[in-house]
């Protein structure tokens, strides 16, 4: 009885991610047969390491999208979070204090963003729209079109390093993936969020803490940009005011991608991962395929769509059968 | 006024099927509509009701069976062909634009055009609005806000939005489910006065009294299939219930009332909140029912609201348990307290999430108290809960917005029985759910209260308190306008308190 329950649950969450990885799979066949390029250790150990990134990101935006909220500040607080990480270790020499300042710079726009939602009650597209230029012009100020570049060998190592073969951002991406999994799906503060995203008065008057939740989950979107930040940081190894500009956009694409639902209460941060693949796949296929880079907004929006109209298909068809 | 049966029928359909996937939603049913006659449609939760007034407005298509319009076969495939005959359907749930006006509402749509292309001839469409709400007896402003409206008078609006359309045939699903008694009669008398023009009423209820005072003919629905037609001298109320469900339910809810109540739960002293309550004592004893009534508007769900911490207090005290008690509602809930809100759909339910993921939500720290949660422990609590409430879901997987009012409403109790609450607060606790899962509910306070619970409880329906309550307060403008012991209960008395005297 309890391992059929148990079977039962897991086939269920399997069947949401399933038809992505399938969707996944079918690209990488696709591409061994166009490029050659593609199937090497190389480029699929490129293809990890790019979507790892993509995943930090949006694996935190998951949570505050599950709430029926959305984080459009995460890219001005890459910004941010990595231009004060730099400047510190350009102070002191310490990379562990740098990336320690550039995570926390993060959590604190985060939890700024969380007050504003929480506790102001101001519509999340709204307070983060506003937090987004808030963020973007103290990073402008701060940097005075100045470029940092150059930090320790230890800190770099985290961007751009490789242990056993793997780049080391791809060991974080599975580390968050679990973390985040085992969060949302294994602890009761994850179905307090789902519950919150599915109907927050009801979520509510069920005594579930809507002001301490959505904290959380807008603090873990800010700190998860600070660590986004550090990786990209490593791996550029130089940092500008404008640098988190376009990370936006994709992290949402890919939780959208993953079968996140924007209204709420639907949706995984496994999906999110496959989602940042199949975002990362398909514009890595382009550039193998030497398509102009013109056409990647293009191409990504249609993905989107794609995503969300499958779904939107199989939450009918479900309707239907009843 | 049965002068009906002597004239030909307005509308006739003739042996309506339609299959749903799984589930025969309509099997062979034929239905008459005259002129000038309440036709009421009367049947359990998913016996059809729905499913006809929908073939009937053109929103479903019936696979099988014929429309005769004044005797003439027609076809009806599409909401616009139901418009063509004059056929108007008022759903429970209002389709009006809350920040329009009431004119603008009435004309949705279809605007009048004015001089210039492109323009409304606002002075016209307030003229014609207030014409038709004249027809109604309706004295408001045309450019008031239908949000700025009581739940009775936007009914009204969707009435004359109806009638500005020139209905013959006006479909009603439980228009009074969310009225007062009062409005109730303004209800009446504006059906009766459009049955004297002529128009045909289809009219959906679960209250047997209004059914008996109104219909002139009753269509009872079981399974999909009708079983019965009837004038209203030809059945007591009791026969009538016996058709519906298809075997004999006790309607009187008998209960062994409360005789010796224990220990105090709650005591209110003085509640004042941001949405009105001004100035409300009230307690609650282990082992009792106590009601709280009222006209629809006297701050009833405002107290319960202001208990629970909902909404904001603005004065007063609450002992809970002999402990003063404030915060919103995750502190009430931590304390032991339980609110099943009025509105099961906008505040009681997550809907797109699982029965089960419902029923474990208040309960989840004290199932999960190091708050890891397990799936398989929530699953068990959920069909522990399932069998114990007879909720009818083929799996505790199954979404809750698929399930019928009256299991969807089991759910909204349920998911406090998992939690330590031992007072419970109770919005309406029967609203637009069947006859059989009433009793049901009704059983399962009682069996609440056996247990040494108590409970506070809300409700429109005079005859529910008058049966169910050990005692009652009766509310007026947010105040506690009186209270009544089991032997004083009547629904004069009730009534007698909660008007207004000059």
């Amino acid at each position: 009885m309890k391992s059929t329950l148990r079977i039962a649950a897991l086939a269920a969450e399997l069947k949401t991610i399933g038809y992505r990885l399938a969707a996944a799979l079918a690209i990488c066949v696709v591409l061994t047969f166009l490029s050659d390029a593609f199937l090497t250790t190389n480029n699929l150990m490129n293809v990890l390491r790019q979507a790892s990134l993509l995943f930090l990101l949006a694996s935190g935006l998951t949570l505050v999208i599950l709430t029926a909220g959305l984080d459009l500040s995460v890219g001005a607080n890459i910004g941010l979070s990595a231009c004060i990480a730099a400047s510190i270790m350009k102070l002191t020499g310490s990379a562990l204090l740098g990336a320690a300042c550039g995570v926390g710079i993060g959590l604190t726009i985060g939890l700024a963003n969380g007050l504003l939602v929480a506790l102001m009650r101001m519509p999340p597209f709204i307070a983060t729209y506003g937090m987004l230029w808030v963020v973007h012009g103290i990073t402008y100020w701060f940097m005075a079109g100045t470029t940092l570049y150059g930090f320790p060998p230890a800190f770099r190592a985290l961007g751009s390093g490789y242990f056993l073969g793997v780049p080391i951002p791809v060991y974080l991406m599975f580390v968050f993936l679990t973390l985040g999994a085992f969060f949302s799906q294994r602890t009761t503060y994850g179905q307090e969020i789902y519950a919150i995203g599915a109907n927050r008065e009801a979520a509510r008057l069920s005594g579930v803490p809507i002001v301490k939740r959505l904290i959380l989950v807008y603090a873990v979107s800010g700190a998860m940009a600070g660590l986004a930040s550090l990786v990209f940081l490593a791996r550029m190894n130089s940092a500008e005011g404008d640098i988190g500009e376009a990370f936006t956009l994709p992290a949402i694409a890919a939780a959208l991608i993953g079968g996140t639902s924007l209204f709420g209460g639907i949706g995984t941060v496994s999906g999110t991962l496959v989602g940042a693949l199949i975002l990362t796949l398909v514009l890595n296929g382009m550039n193998l395929l030497t398509i102009d880079a013109s056409w990647q907004p293009l191409v990504t929006g249609v993905i989107v769509l794609l995503a969300v109209f499958f779904d939107t298909l199989t939450r009918r068809g479900e309707e239907a059968r009843k | 006024m049965n002068t009906a049966s002597s004239t030909a029928p307005l509308l006739e359909l003739r042996g309506i099927s339609k299959q749903f996937p799984g589930v025969k939603a309509l099997d062979d049913v034929s239905f008459a509509v005259y002129p000038g006659e309440v036709h009421m449609l009367v049947g359990e939760n998913g016996a059809g009701k729905s499913s006809l007034m929908k073939v009937l407005c053109g929103a479903y298509t019936a696979d099988e069976g014929q429309f005769f319009y004044k005797g003439e076969k027609v076809v009806i495939g599409s909401p616009a062909d139901a418009r063509a005959f004059g056929i108007a359907v008022i759903f429970q749930e209002f389709s009006l634009v809350p920040y329009l006006s009431i004119a603008q509402n009435i004309f949705l749509g279809r605007e009048f055009p004015g001089r210039f292309p492109g323009t409304i001839d606002h002075t016209k469409m307030h003229r014609e609005a207030k014409k038709i709400l004249a027809l109604l007896g309706l004295d408001i402003p045309t450019r008031t806000l239908v949000h700025d409206l009581g739940v009775a008078q936007q009914q009204m609006v969707e009435i004359a939005k109806a009638l500005s359309q020139n209905a013959r045939i006006l479909v009603m699903d439980e228009p009074t489910a969310a009225l007062s008694d009062r409005e109730t009669e303004r209800l009446f008398a504006m059906i009766r006065q459009l049955q004297s023009d002529g128009v045909a009423i289809v009219y959906i209820s679960h209250r047997m009294a209004e059914v008996f005072a109104m219909g002139d003919r009753i269509t009872v629905l079981r399974d999909g299939k009708k079983v019965g037609s009837l004038l209203p001298g030809e059945a007591t109320p009791d026969e009538l219930v016996r058709l519906m469900v298809g075997r004999s339910v006790d309607r009187s809810y008998a209960r062994n009332f409360c005789k010796t109540a224990g220990e105090l739960l709650l005591e209110v002293k003085g509640l004042r909140s941001a949405m009105g309550v001004n100035g409300v004592d009230l307690t609650v004893r282990s082992g009792e029912i106590v009601g709280l009534s009222g006209l629809v508007g006297a701050g009833r769900t405002e107290v319960a609201r202001a208990i629970f911490g909902a909404d904001r207090v603005t004065g007063g005290e609450v002992l809970l348990y002999s402990k003063p008690h404030q915060g919103g509602p995750d502190k009430a809930v931590a304390a032991g307290m339980a609110l099943i809100p009025e509105s099961r759909k906008a505040e009681g339910l997550a809907l797109i999430r699982s029965v089960c993921d419902n029923l474990v939500l208040p309960g989840l720290p004290l199932a999960f108290p190091n708050r890891i949660y397990k799936a398989t422990k929530a699953r068990q609590i959920a069909n522990a809960l399932i069998e114990r409430l007879r909720i009818s879901t083929p799996s505790a997987l199954r979404p809750v917005r698929l399930l019928s009012g009256g299991n969807q409403q089991k759910v909204v109790i349920g998911k406090w029985l998992g939690s330590e609450s031992r007072l419970f607060i109770i919005d309406e606790p029967t609203r637009g759910i069947d006859v059989g899962a009433k009793a049901e509910i009704f059983a399962l306070i009682d069996q609440l209260v056996q247990q040494g619970a108590g409970v506070l409880m809300i409700s429109s329906e005079l005859s529910e308190i008058v049966q169910v309550c050990d005692r009652t307060y009766v509310m007026r403008d947010g105040r506690i306008a009186g209270h009544l012991s089991r032997e004083q209960l009547s629904e004069e008395n009730i009534l007698k308190l909660g008007v207004q005297h000059e």
